[in-house]
């Protein structure tokens, strides 16, 4: 249980870990200063689940780790993050459809979390989901514009939608951790949300006047620690000082 | 629309003073009159044009320097060591831009666009600071980038918040507060790695090594040999020159060295107990020209990496535009539902930078 638990909470963690890492990458390369800024502070709320998560499971893990040791001190494997939120940044359309529909999902995901019996998740998801409907219009706003601008940028927001949309079955799996979490009344299965995503999704695409992309065989499998190939040179970055220099405070 | 240009209302009157045009002797008086009482020029008022020139190319220098200066600090935004080092780095990083912000709108003000200050910078016309284009080579660099070149920075800037023209002065006020914070923690970070292990020191001495004599020349040229002082003392833009800034610098700067325990690499660095000053070294005024002049280690690719993200984001800002007018079209009073996407104008910002990071 305790070992679900922890594991439960790395999941909840690393998404946000992980979409900082790639938001942070725009800092200084926005299209236009404003978005720069606004993509830096998506990063900065995201970091900021990811310590109080992160944390939190140390706690549950009672094995001394703290924050930085979770963050930057894992194998590959053991990072369980969404597939969706490891991929490249791509153009500013595709960062912002991956906002949006990882957004929505976290949206849908804190809501429910606000009334875990783990009190300390339920603060978190309180927290989180003042800043995570903040992403979620910001980003819904800017898949309408783009979606609905330009030739142009209707052609690269569809490509882009196209793209991402296999890797949104992954945000729905669940398995015995998810299962056993949302029996205990810790955690929430996730297939338990999936309408309500598909129905604030469907509506801003339809706005966008873009196309649903049909639903695929493929499932990508980040959560259960199989990562795609982009991963690990993620982590080569992320983790670069903490390996170089293993035991330096900083 | 964020790339219009304003304007200004005072349009007619500045005819007055176009280039080439005399420019109008009574209110030459009133203006030189409320410079001597130490009062601010404002948007609306009259103006002589060779002030508002001097004013558009230092405040758009500013602003660019602002914007490319996040590129050597942002190079370590993945690679930062811990998740509170990563938050204090990126919302740094972050508030440069919007220090870029509220400059550009505090030019936008003198009658200039933000698209025309963008194509001086990327065609080279406009210069951005050239401590800028020396390279972030180790997470110790952030320490003394925060220590050494916004502490010069501030040295620089503080006077700035009595320039004569408001806009620009109540830019600076807010920049100066977040500037110093920058400063502390770059003054923590540094320390922190003092304390940590003999890797660390070497590190931290080796980017001080580095960014020293980058940011004593800061300050720019020698009084003697600075085109803009005069005139800028007159208009009460440049308060204090650049070797009595630089100097204010070096008296500050020196003792703190001591209390890190890092070196200052000037053997000439030395305590004159007679004119309570500190004495140092001279210069590599060729080193500073060449910089300016394109030929540092980093000028290529920081334009590059500008110009990239500008033309990268075209597209978006065509289909922002194209979306906005299309809105526009089908709500012709300016009224439109709650639910339909707001205009560029309101691209919502989002509140507290380290809001999540706490």
């Amino acid at each position: 249980m305790t070992n679900q638990h922890f594991i439960y909470l790395l999941r909840l963690a690393d998404s946000p870990l992980i979409l900082a890492q790639r938001l942070s990458e725009w800092c200084g390369h926005g299209p236009v200063l404003e978005e720069d800024l606004a993509l830096s502070n998506m990063a900065l709320d995201l970091i900021g689940q990811a310590r109080l998560l992160l944390t939190h499971a140390g706690r549950v893990e009672s094995r001394d780790r703290d924050e930085d040791q979770l963050a930057f001190l894992r194998m590959e494997n053991k990072y369980r993050n969404l597939t969706i939120v490891e991929l490249p940044n791509g153009d500013f359309g595709q960062t912002v459809t991956r906002n949006f529909l990882f957004s929505a999902y976290q949206v849908e995901l804190w809501k429910r979390l606000q009334i875990s019996t783990d009190t300390e998740l339920a603060a978190i998801a309180a927290k989180s989901i003042k800043e995570s409907t903040y992403h979620l219009s910001h980003s819904a706003e800017w898949v309408i514009r783009l979606g609905d601008g330009t030739e142009e940028s209707h052609l690269r927001m569809q490509t882009a939608l196209d793209q991402l949309w296999p890797y949104s079955a992954e945000l729905f799996t669940s398995d015995d951790t998810d299962r056993s979490m949302a029996e205990s009344g810790i955690g929430v299965d996730p297939s338990a949300f999936k309408t309500d995503w598909q129905s604030t999704v469907s509506q801003v695409i339809g706005e966008a006047t873009l196309t649903l992309p049909a639903d695929t065989p493929f499932v990508s499998s980040g959560k259960a620690g199989q990562h795609s190939e982009h991963m690990g040179h993620l982590l080569g970055e992320l983790q670069y000082l903490q390996r170089t220099f293993p035991g330096a405070q900083w | 629309m964020y790339t219009q240009s304003m304007d200004l209302p005072q349009k007619k009157e500045q005819s007055a003073s176009a280039p080439g045009a005399p420019e109008n002797p009574e209110y030459q008086r009133e203006f030189d009159a409320r410079l001597a009482q130490g009062e601010f020029i404002e948007a609306k008022d009259w103006m002589p044009e060779a002030y508002r020139k001097t004013l558009i190319r230092q405040i758009s220098q500013h602003a660019h320097s602002e914007i490319v200066g996040m590129l050597p600090e942002g190079n370590w935004i993945t690679r930062a060591p811990t998740l509170k080092r990563k938050a204090i780095l990126l919302a740094k990083v972050q508030d440069e831009g919007g220090h870029g912000l509220y400059l550009y709108s505090a030019a936008e003000t003198l009658g200039i666009s933000r698209d025309e200050m963008f194509e001086a910078l990327h065609t080279g016309k406009a210069k951005y600071s050239s401590i800028f284009n020396y390279p972030t080579l180790t997470w110790a660099d952030i320490g003394v980038i925060g220590w050494l070149v916004d502490g010069a920075a501030i040295m620089n800037q503080i006077p700035l918040c009595r320039c004569s023209y408001g806009p620009y002065a109540r830019a600076m006020v807010r920049i100066c507060k977040e500037e110093s914070f920058h400063q502390r923690q770059g003054f923590d970070l540094l320390m922190t790695m003092m304390q940590g292990t003999n890797e660390q020191r070497v590190m931290v001495q080796d980017a001080v090594n580095r960014w020293w004599w980058p940011s004593l020349m800061m300050f720019g040229p020698h009084d003697s040999e600075s085109t803009h002082s005069e005139r800028g003392k007159q208009w009460g833009i440049k308060r204090i020159s650049n070797d009595d800034l630089r100097q204010k610098f070096v008296d500050a700067t020196a003792p703190q060295a001591d209390i890190l325990g890092v070196t200052l690499p000037d053997p000439n660095l030395k305590w004159n107990e007679k004119q309570e000053r500190y004495e140092f070294g001279n210069i590599d005024w060729d080193e500073f020209w060449n910089v300016v002049n394109g030929n540092g280690h980093c000028n290529r690719e920081r334009l590059a990496a500008r110009v990239s993200a500008w033309q990268d984001g075209e597209w978006v800002r065509e289909a922002a535009l194209a979306h906005a007018n299309k809105r526009a079209a089908k709500h012709p009073d300016g009224r439109v539902g709650e639910q339909a996407a707001p205009s560029m104008e309101t691209a919502p910002m989002q509140t507290a930078p380290t809001a999540g990071s706490t």
